[in-house]
């Protein structure tokens, strides 16, 4: 069974959303998704200060196997991008809610509400 | 639930991820895909490819049967365990299957086929044996392991017994021989030298975790389709299917056309084909940006389509997106434009063989 830490938020498309404060969110993909995904070789961040709409696809994270497309999990503005992850996809495996993070993005609204807890998203992915 | 090798518990229980392949439920990998490519081209690897099917050939007829049959001729074959590469063709001249023949003598040849194509293969090669005095039979009692990489060979021999050893001591490359109750084949589907090993159902897992103790490492068909990719051997319904000819997927080297007096299926299709221009032909690609080419995408040139991947990937062991690709025979620029998502992205035109024996060749 993969890790899904209780401190964090998700969406079903496999994102994970870590409240910073003040209205920043810091986003990334989870154990399971990285899982799905094997190796990571190639990741297009999104740019920084473009402003994004739920569920826009943004970012790309590709694996040897596979290209899977990265949502915008929340309304907001992108504040930032892990430039670590350009040399070093495989962060995404090796430490997916860690130095494997994506991007970190201001939210229009600071209500995370409509995301999904830990228990709810170990439920969904269970279904799969 | 699909149909389980004898080595199926083996890889559950060493945390394999199974997905269905051909109707076969397969490990596709086992931790890190690209550990295990690296393992096959530093040092060893194996992979359980007990799915494909296997079939004795047997009869009087075998070898004008199997000269009818394939579009290269068994007739090169003269010593015993010797193999041939081949496609087996429609009359279309497009590739049922490609496969590997060996001989055993001029009344047996052992052929190994796709497990994907496995009923269509089996169907065609009981119509095409009707005309001759031959019998085809699947042998299901044996498993197939692969033991790749540059200590290969070494590290296989050394789960072997002196008798065993001694049997494959003087095999050359693409020869087979018995080794008591195993087959033993030098050949392989990743650029590296190492073997093919046939062994009965009931002594693979035996084999598999000694050759685990010798230090082969376990490998998932995830890092088959990459090291295959790289040493530039085509993948069935990926890279030639039934509408596609040799000649159109790299694999002219394998048409037997002397002697000229002898008939093979696909054969007149082929030669008028050839008359009148081969239309397509597959090439290599690598890329120059950044991304990953993938199968079914676009390849460009001065704004046109030319052309599709037919099998992409990021190539671990260069660092670089490689692809086989399909294009108009008469492209012969050196650059293109690939198609890759939302951007067209620059590749060389190369031979599609990327590495071999662990070298890059780009």
């Amino acid at each position: 069974m993969s890790q899904i830490p209780a401190e964090l938020k998700y969406v079903s498309s496999h994102e994970w959303i870590r409240d910073e404060g003040d209205g920043i969110v810091t986003v990334g993909i989870t154990e399971h998704a990285q899982e799905l995904l094997g190796d990571v070789v190639f990741v297009e961040a999104p740019e920084v200060d473009s402003e994004v709409d739920v569920e826009d696809e943004i970012a790309v994270v590709e694996s040897v196997k596979a290209a899977s497309d990265i949502y915008a999990p929340l309304a907001g503005t992108i504040t930032e991008v892990n430039e670590e992850l350009e040399d070093s996809p495989e962060l995404i495996n090796s430490d997916p809610y860690g130095d494997g993070w994506m991007f970190k993005m201001k939210i229009d609204s600071g209500d995370l509400d409509s995301l999904l807890s830990a228990e709810e998203y170990a439920e969904e992915i269970a279904d799969e | 639930m699909g149909s389980k090798t004898p080595l199926y518990q083996a890889h559950v229980d060493a945390e394999a991820r199974i997905v269905d392949f051909g109707g076969w439920d397969m490990p596709l990998n086992y931790g890190s895909q690209i550990d295990e490519h690296a393992a096959v081209r530093e040092a060893a690897g194996m992979f359980d490819v007990s799915h494909m099917t296997i079939v004795e050939i047997k009869g009087s007829e075998a070898k004008p049967y199997l000269q009818y049959l394939l579009a290269n001729d068994v007739a090169k074959l003269k010593d015993s365990g010797k193999a041939l590469y081949t496609g087996m063709l429609n009359e279309d001249g497009g590739v049922i299957d490609d496969l590997i023949v060996y001989y055993l003598n001029d009344a047996h040849y052992r052929v190994v086929v796709n497990a994907a194509t496995r009923e269509k293969d089996l169907a065609w090669l009981e119509n095409v044996a009707q005309q001759f005095d031959v019998s085809v039979e699947e042998r299901s009692d044996l498993a197939i392991i692969a033991v790749q990489g540059p200590e290969a060979i070494e590290k296989a021999q050394s789960t072997f017994s002196d008798e065993q050893k001694q049997a494959v001591a003087e095999l050359k490359p693409f020869v087979a021989a018995y080794a008591g109750d195993l087959f033993v084949a030098r050949t392989g589907y990743t650029g590296e030298d190492g073997y093919e090993i046939l062994v009965p159902d009931n002594k693979a897992v035996e084999l598999w975790n000694a050759l685990i103790k010798a230090g082969v490492k376990p490998c998932g068909l995830a890092a088959r389709d990459t090291l295959r990719l790289e040493a530039g051997m085509n993948l069935y319904g990926h890279d030639m299917d039934e509408t596609v000819s040799p000649l159109e997927a790299n694999m002219g080297w394998t048409i037997a056309w002397e002697p000229e007096g002898r008939d093979f299926v696909g054969r007149k299709a082929l030669e008028a084909q050839k008359a009148s221009g081969i239309p397509r032909k597959l090439i290599g690609l690598v890329l120059d940006g950044k991304g990953i080419m993938r199968e079914g995408q676009e390849v460009l040139v001065n704004d046109e389509v030319v052309g599709v991947v037919t099998s992409g990937t990021m190539s671990p062991t260069t660092g670089k997106s490689i692809a086989m690709a399909r294009v108009q025979r008469s492209v012969d620029a050196e650059d293109v434009l690939v198609q890759v998502r939302k951007k067209q992205i620059p590749a060389k035109v190369v031979k599609p063989s990327f590495v071999r024996k662990g070298k890059s060749l780009i």
